[in-house]
């Protein structure tokens, strides 16, 4: 409510006070809920990723779309113009695989590997049919909090989009593809069910199933063979139910195949070269759109991976010894070798021909995102690969380059405008825009600040910092 | 001690490429060795000529073909590669699916690991093939393969081409639990005894003949044109099953007591399928005309007895008076480390039993091929078979023998000289990895302290306040921009 008053305020004073100009602009910004809907950023190095670098462009934003992108565009009158000079503009960047907006489930009572894997009801799970681990109808956009502080850091980092999964089991639900800005969280949501993940871990405790990789491996086997029978039995029984006995009913089938029909991508997980090489093989055989995620010892069979057009979410939190490893123990050659060429992983699979992004398994932040990737690069990735694989090929493996990844007319306004070069360690983030929404970026306060000198809390956090600005 | 300080050594031999390269020739004559060829006597300064992959010749006087690679051999033994019918090595994860009674949809195939250490291990032992079984923990276990040790290749390359899939069944102990019961609170799994072992299979088969009616009229039906059909599920529980009653997959089958034994011939009886081994089967020589006569064969261990109530009647004899009998035996390892000297485990048939040498040696070769249907391409040094060959440097019956190379399809897979020549080299790789990964933990360290230090030593100022100078000009300048645009 406070903030809404500060707005309204605001509001009024700026139209007293300012010309016709900004009255009309006033007028345009209510008529579409408080907030500027057109920008023109000028003179600015823009990267559009999809084509050739920009050294003094200007790119248009209307109503949530990049509306123009070029040296010579008519900027219309409506728009806030931005003097891009000494700025550069990326596309948003896309962190493919996050559990951003995703609360945590809790810790379970004492910790460890659960004697027996059961259902919700309690029963002891003894076999596929008691579907271990198995929620595939749970979808990330059912369950996203947006406030997760973590979106914030995040898109004060330069990243728009996230992949955000459910986690938790062999089949975990379906992630949800989300712009990291908005209102409330339809706002946030570009692509409800984009993905269905599958993790082959053994989740059965010691005594029930599955208790092994094989195991889980033919679990998931058998979850496909039923959806594709569900697929063919479902039509025939509809169009004879008085000779066929009713088909009963199996959330799981009908989830997955539903999700099939969409062609939804497949999550597959596979980091050792033998992983990935047995991934390869399986999704021959379930001929499901698979891509691999993990890929860390991708470097060993990149050219396998690009034979078979395979696409790869690669993994940053890049193997390191365990914190608390004992310093004593004897090391192989074969996990210090790993440990070594896994960050030149993205080099070889861009050598190959393979499309691949980026994900960020359990690091912490976006900051550890950014020292990952330099140690790609440092490995021989080029950074324009390296920016591709954050932009415009995470797109197009999680099938919506037709709307966002790339700095072209008609795509989703997802910008971020830096002062440098968005690899080099001292670039700073200045502005973001998430579907045209404008997030200028704020230095943190620092603790040692004087308590007077507090931010607004409009620092970044919503489109309201649009309004605190200009009441400054 | 000190074949295991060997072994350990081998740890540092990983997978180079230089280790299973292809030979640039295709030819290589072994020659002056002796050469045991298990079917037809052995040939002192012998010589055996590989091409491309088979033995193409075995004799006395061979000449080697222009470009060949020679191997000297002189007082050297060649024998065909060890076959280890019992085997657990090469898999990722868990060898057993304990969860349910039968969990026949688990299948090693699926996760082959050539990168297990194991292999080389073995290799290192003279083993070539090797049944890769599931384990012990279900009446009806998992499907398993049998693979060559193809060490540095991709798993699709480890399977032996045309040897028939298993599947692994268990009686006894470990199907019913006996020595591994669930915490309080958590039912136990049945069956718990052994005649719910021999429900549990007995129901299984039942289900299987039942889905392989419903597939059968299924198919004849679509054949016959028929619309509107409702197709069956595929159950993969249950596929394996009738592959056994079609006899398209073979039946090993862990077993201790005659008594077990007994019942699972009179159910495969029942269902018309045929057990292809009966493993450990430790109680064998009680019931050895019922095995031959059911056309069983019998892998068993060389003298291991007692660590269980089941395995209380185990005798070391078991092999030789079973082959005496007439089964097909062999002895093998169910272990990676024991796999590495079957060569031993064999010798002590003759010990125990009196078997001739050349008996004890078909219990680690042909024996193992016939059970697993691969004696038309390995077992034996006869010409046209695969060329999988260890060369020792005595006779493999002896505690002083010690493998100089082993071939898999004429490929050098181990090489003793070559694993000691290059040990140096790899041990110097990993300590400079090892000094690279400690550097870089000391500057990641160091780095961090002097962010630290410049933060605190300035108070803040070099921090703060060129970042407030240089922020506002941006959005003031955007501020600028806004008014002059709308303007």
């Amino acid at each position: 409510m406070k903030i809404r008053l500060k707005r309204e305020y605001i509001v009024l004073v700026a139209a007293m006070v300012c010309a016709v100009g900004v009255l009309s602009w006033v007028r345009a910004a209510r008529g579409e809920g408080g907030e500027p809907r057109y920008f023109a950023i000028t003179h600015a190095r823009i990267v559009p990723v999809s084509g050739p670098v920009l050294e003094d462009g200007t790119v248009v934003l209307a109503k949530g779309l990049i509306q123009s992108v070029g040296t010579n565009v008519s900027i219309p009158p409506e728009a806030w113009v931005i003097d891009g000079k000494g700025l550069t503009v990326y596309p948003g960047l896309i962190g493919a695989g996050t559990d951003l907006g995703l609360p945590k489930p809790p810790a379970s009572a004492g910790g460890g590997r659960p004697a027996i894997a059961t259902t919700p009801t309690g029963e002891p799970i003894l076999g596929p049919e008691g579907r271990p681990g198995t929620s595939p109808w749970r979808v990330a956009a059912d369950e996203i909090k947006i406030d997760d502080k973590r979106i914030q850091e995040w898109r004060n980092a330069g990243f728009t989009t996230a992949l955000t999964t459910p986690d938790g089991g062999i089949f975990p639900g379906q992630g949800t593809i989300i712009d990291l800005g908005g209102d409330r969280a339809g706002d946030f949501i570009v692509k409800p069910a984009a993905t269905l993940q599958v993790a082959f871990t053994p989740i059965g405790g010691l005594f029930g199933f599955p208790d092994s990789l094989m195991g889980t491996i033919a679990y998931v086997r058998q979850v496909f063979d039923d959806t594709s029978w569900y697929g063919q039995a479902e039509p025939v029984y509809e169009a004879n139910v008085t000779k066929f006995e009713r088909i009963s009913y199996d959330r799981t089938e009908r989830a997955i195949a539903k999700a099939q029909s969409r062609n939804e991508i497949v999550l597959l997980p596979a980091n050792t070269s033998i992983q990935i090489l047995r991934a390869l093989k399986l999704t021959g055989e379930w001929k499901v759109p698979a891509v691999i995620y993990g890929g860390q010892q991708a470097y060993a069979v990149a050219s396998a991976i690009a034979a078979q057009k395979m696409q790869v979410l690669v993994n940053l939190k890049w193997p390191e010894v365990a914190k608390d490893a004992d310093p004593e123990a004897e090391q192989t050659l074969r996990d210090l070798r790993f440990r070594d060429r896994a960050p030149s992983t993205p080099a070889a699979l861009a050598k190959a021909g393979v499309k691949f992004a980026f994900y960020s398994d359990g690091l912490t932040g976006p900051k550890d995102i950014f020292k990952s990737l330099k140690r790609a690069t440092d490995a021989g990735l080029a950074p324009e690969a390296a920016l591709r694989a954050i932009t415009l090929d995470a797109a197009n493996i999680l099938g919506v380059d037709d709307r966002m990844g790339s700095i072209q007319p008609g795509r989703i306004a997802n910008l971020v405008v830096t002062d440098g070069d968005i690899f080099n360690e001292k670039t700073k983030v200045k502005q973001v825009f998430v579907d045209g929404r404008w997030y200028p970026i704020h230095e943190e306060p620092k603790p040692s600040d004087k308590p007077g000198d507090t931010k607004p809390e409009s620092a970044g956090t919503s489109a309201t910092a649009v309004h605190g600005e200009v009441g400054r | 001690m000190k074949r295991v300080a060997g072994l350990l050594a081998f740890a540092f031999a990983l997978l180079t490429p230089a280790l299973a390269s292809a030979q640039d020739s295709n030819a290589t004559l072994i020659q002056n060795a002796t050469i045991l060829t298990i079917t037809h006597g052995n040939i002192e300064h012998g010589s055996v000529l590989i091409q491309d992959g088979k033995i193409a010749a075995v004799g006395t006087d061979l000449k080697a073909p222009a470009g060949a690679t020679v191997i000297d051999a002189s007082g050297q033994f060649v024998m065909p590669g060890i076959i280890d019918c019992h085997s657990h090595i090469a898999v990722e994860g868990s060898v057993n699916e304990g969860g349910p009674a039968v969990s026949s949809m688990a299948n090693i195939a699926d996760v082959l690991n050539p990168e297990d250490i194991s292999i080389y291990r073995d290799l290192a032992g003279g083993v070539t093939v090797a049944n890769i079984l599931h384990g012990s923990a279900n009446p009806i276990g998992g499907q398993t393969v049998v693979i060559k040790l193809r060490w540095g290749k991709s798993p699709s390359e480890l399977p032996f081409q045309g040897a028939l899939p298993g599947i692994k069944f268990a009686l006894g102990e470990n199907p019913k639990r006996s020595n591994f019961q669930p915490p309080p609170g958590i039912p136990p799994r049945y069956p718990a005894t052994r005649l719910g072992v021999e429900e549990v299979i007995r129901q299984a088969f039942t289900e299987a003949r039942e889905y392989k009616k419903q597939w059968d009229d299924y198919n004849q039906r679509k054949a016959a044109g028929e619309q509107n059909l409702m197709p069956p599920r595929r159950n993969e529980t249950l596929v394996p099953l009738v592959e056994v009653l079609e006899g398209k997959r073979y039946v090993h089958s862990h077993c201790y007591r005659a008594d077990e034994i007994l019942m699972l011939m009179r159910v495969a009886k029942e269902f018309g399928f045929k057990v292809r081994t009966f493993q450990h089967v430790l109680e064998g020589y009680k019931v050895a005309d019922e095995i031959a006569a059911s056309g069983a064969g019998g892998s068993t261990f060389s003298d291991w007895w007692a660590y269980k109530a089941e395995a209380y009647d185990a005798i070391p004899y078991n092999a030789a008076l079973m082959s005496e009998r007439g089964v097909i035996v062999s002895i093998n390892s169910d272990d990676a480390e024991e796999a590495s000297h079957l060569n031993q485990e064999a010798a002590k048939a003759i010990k125990y039993g009196g078997l001739s040498s050349n008996d004890a040696l078909k219990l680690v070769t042909l024996n193992p091929a016939i059970q697993l249907g691969i004696d038309s391409r390995v077992g034996s040094i006869d010409v046209g078979k695969d060329a999988d060959l260890v060369i020792y440097n005595h006779d493999p019956l002896s505690v002083y023998a010690v493998v100089q190379k082993t071939f898999i399809d004429g490929q050098v897979y181990f090489d003793r000289q070559r694993d000691i020549a290059q040990r140096p080299e790899l041990a110097k790789e990993k300590q400079a990895l090892i000094d690279k990964e400690k550097k870089a933990g000391e500057e990641q360290k160091k780095a961090a302290e002097e962010q630290k230090k410049a933060a605190e030593g300035t108070g803040k100022k070099p921090d703060k306040k060129p970042e407030q100078k240089k922020k506002p000009p941006t959005e003031i300048e955007s501020h600028g921009a806004v008014a002059g645009g709308a303007l």
